[in-house]
């Protein structure tokens, strides 16, 4: 088994045309199938995830795995938000090592108090002698679905000490860091992105081909190590999710007027690999964060003032945040597109260090 | 047979002895606590002794239990030394929890009892947690959810309930019934007059029993125990009880009346189960004082054990965030 964050690695995954290619959802489904293979502790739990005849989660990640796991190994539930987090969190606390699941990740407010009082809270007021050793899986980003099914909300939880904190945007990375977050002691929140689960989002993502190379043998990608997309030497651009993607095409676009983009990929943002990320910026002397979550108090504050910190006086330009405008997220196709990060508005944030 | 059904008047003394540790363990923090020995606040456990003391009896070091912002006699009766409970209170490296849980969050898996949840209700969903690992991985265990009324109004009251019951978990599901959360009577705000009520709504087995009464309490315990143990599916216990101090330290109870206090006083379960081995197993003053003689030592010891105790570091602040 290999464990890597290797970016030489990864970059020949990617453009690897002859192997074996997977979607997210197909690799998050053997990322689970094999853990529960291989550790009687771990189980499912969620709502509409192991019905006989129904959909596999709502996104269709489990589909298949009821019929290898069987009802109780993966539990459905109530509509019941607060008792599956807790279930989680009791069960984690004795030993065992729940994978819990939100349909979206805007639910994850109806369990806050489990997830953030408890969760996050038990193995410190414990003195150190309890551990809670669970995973939950959460759906994020707007699909013209309104204000409530659409909320990218990772930043809340980075907030609180105690949670780890992980976003997967490729299905290589997505199967190996959900293996190390099952095995991890430490309540650990997966935040994905629904037009990144399948191939059909291609055209959101800025046309990029949205499966990756995935090995058949085992490996196992550790949180808190970043992973460089694209190599640039004039501005670095951290970003997640269909972020990442929408910045790749702008860097595409930029590459023709002369300017290289390092883009990189944080994959978890608690830990967050402050090593990569520095050594990028004080090389590029640029930083542009992007995300999909509302700008006040997004996790690119956060990363814009440690960067600030860090790398002051490497810094040639004002660092830049690209994110969802503050607004509750609209409905209408016309609006949406208006308020979260596009290509162009990224494109023309990173032109705007250039001027 | 003994005047105690099928208990000994050895274990009904047992029983007596833990009580009273209780009542006096809270009347010594209480001192120490104006004494301004002991930081913060404490939420203290006076009047409602029997129903930790009669649960915990039936459960070994293998079950859990969940408490709440109140939960020094729990914690006692569970099994955590009030050496190391005190030396907790005391913010000391050699507490429960090492100094980073305090009063409110007295907890200790060698006995098992997780760290007490000061959120209300929030123990009655990781408690349907623990339920569903021992279901899973069918060991027979049990766990105990302690909780007051108060807890009854919030959402994880229901949500947890429903869910143990459509997933029959070995769960007793135990509210201490004090009728007041805070300042707040019950009936104010409940329609529903009994707790246990509630539980009928999710097709949960519950009953109502005397809180102040250790006999009835160990009982319906015993009963529930069993039943849950064998895969029954959870239950609900209500014990009707009250607390004879205020909600936490600066409490002059004046949302309660006088006559209301007295009347409870009278129902002391100490007192009460005193009276019965007195009259009804011929048990000696010397017997009592024995047991008062006993309790005295052991606090005094646990006092000099918090009091000399290493503080806990600036350091170890940083420590146990993570695993």
């Amino acid at each position: 088994m290999t464990e890597t964050g290797n970016n030489e690695t990864i970059h020949e995954n990617n453009f690897a045309e002859n192997k074996r290619r997977l979607t997210i959802s197909e690799a998050l489904r053997e990322a689970i199938a094999e853990e529960m293979r291989r550790d009687p502790s771990v189980f499912l739990i969620g709502e509409d995830i192991g019905v006989k005849g129904g959909f596999g989660g709502a996104f269709g990640v489990y589909l298949g795995l009821n019929e290898e796991f069987g009802p109780e190994r993966i539990i459905d539930t109530p509509i019941s938000e607060k008792a599956i987090a807790g279930a989680a969190i009791g069960a984690a606390l004795m030993g065992m090592r729940p994978i819990a699941d939100m349909q979206y990740a805007d639910f994850l407010f109806e369990c806050m108090d489990e997830l953030v009082n408890q969760a996050a809270k038990m193995r410190y007021m414990s003195g150190g002698k309890m551990s809670v050793p669970m995973v939950m899986r959460a759906p994020v980003g707007t699909t013209n679905r309104g204000a409530q099914h659409g909320q990218c909300p990772e930043s809340y939880f980075m907030h609180v000490p105690g949670l780890k904190v992980v976003c997967v945007s490729d299905a290589y990375h997505a199967k190996g860091i959900l293996k190390s977050a099952i095995r991890d002691d430490n309540p650990v929140l997966v935040f994905e992105h629904k037009l990144l689960y399948g191939s059909k989002g291609r055209q959101q993502a800025g046309g990029f081909d949205l499966t990756t190379y995935v090995p058949a043998e085992e490996y196992l990608v550790p949180l808190g190590k970043a992973v460089v997309k694209r190599s640039g030497k004039d501005v670095t651009i951290i970003a997640t999710h269909i972020s990442l993607y929408r910045s790749l095409a702008a860097a595409e676009e930029l590459a023709a007027q002369g300017i290289e983009c390092e883009v990189i990929d944080p994959l978890s943002l608690v830990p967050l690999d402050t090593e990569t990320l520095w050594q990028s910026v004080r090389k590029t002397g640029r930083l542009v964060i992007v995300h999909e979550d509302t700008l006040t108090g997004g996790w690119g504050a956060e990363i814009a003032a440690l960067a600030a910190d860090e790398c002051h006086y490497s810094l040639e330009s004002p660092i830049k945040r690209v994110a969802t405008l503050d607004t509750p997220l609209p409905f209408a196709p016309i609006m949406e597109q208006a308020v979260v990060p596009s290509v162009e508005r990224i494109r023309s944030v990173i032109l705007s260090l250039f001027e | 047979m003994s005047i105690f059904d099928e208990l000994s008047t050895e274990k009904v003394l047992s029983l007596y002895k833990r009580m009273t540790l209780l009542r006096r363990f809270e009347e010594h923090v209480y001192f120490l606590f104006l004494q301004g020995e002991i930081p913060g606040t404490v939420h203290q456990y006076q009047g409602q002794e029997a129903v930790a003391v009669g649960i915990c009896d039936h459960l070994s070091h293998s079950d859990w239990i969940t408490s709440t912002h109140r939960p020094h006699g729990h914690a006692l009766a569970k099994g955590i030394k009030p050496r190391e409970a005190l030396a907790e209170l005391y913010g000391k490296a050699t507490g429960c929890c090492g100094g980073k849980g305090g009063s409110m969050h007295l907890g200790d898996p060698a006995v098992g009892m997780v760290p007490a949840i000061a959120i209300v209700g929030g123990g009655n969903s990781v408690v349907t947690g623990m339920g569903l690992a021992f279901k899973l991985r069918q060991t027979g265990q049990v766990a105990v959810c302690f909780f007051g009324e108060g807890a009854t109004n919030e959402g994880a009251f229901h949500e947890s309930l429903n869910f143990a019951a459509v997933q029959h978990l070995p769960i007793v599901f135990v509210c201490e019934n004090n009728m007041y959360g805070a300042s707040t009577a019950y009936h104010k705000v409940s329609l529903v007059e009994n707790v246990a009520d509630r539980a009928r709504a999710y097709g949960i087995n519950s009953e109502i029993v005397d809180g102040m009464d250790v006999l009835a309490v160990h009982k319906s315990g015993g009963d529930a125990i069993s039943a849950v143990r064998s895969g029954k599916g959870p239950i609900l216990l209500e014990y009707k009880t009250y607390r004879f101090v205020g909600h936490s330290r600066n409490d002059a109870r004046g949302y309660r009346a006088k006559e209301e206090e007295a009347l409870w006083k009278e129902r002391d379960p100490i007192v009460r189960l005193r009276n019965t081995l007195i009259a009804e197993a011929g048990i000696s003053e010397a017997v009592f004082d024995e047991i008062e003689n006993e309790v005295k030592a052991e606090l005094d010891e646990a006092t000099e054990f918090a009091r000399t105790s290493p503080d806990a570091t600036p350091e170890q602040a940083l420590e146990g965030v993570y695993a």
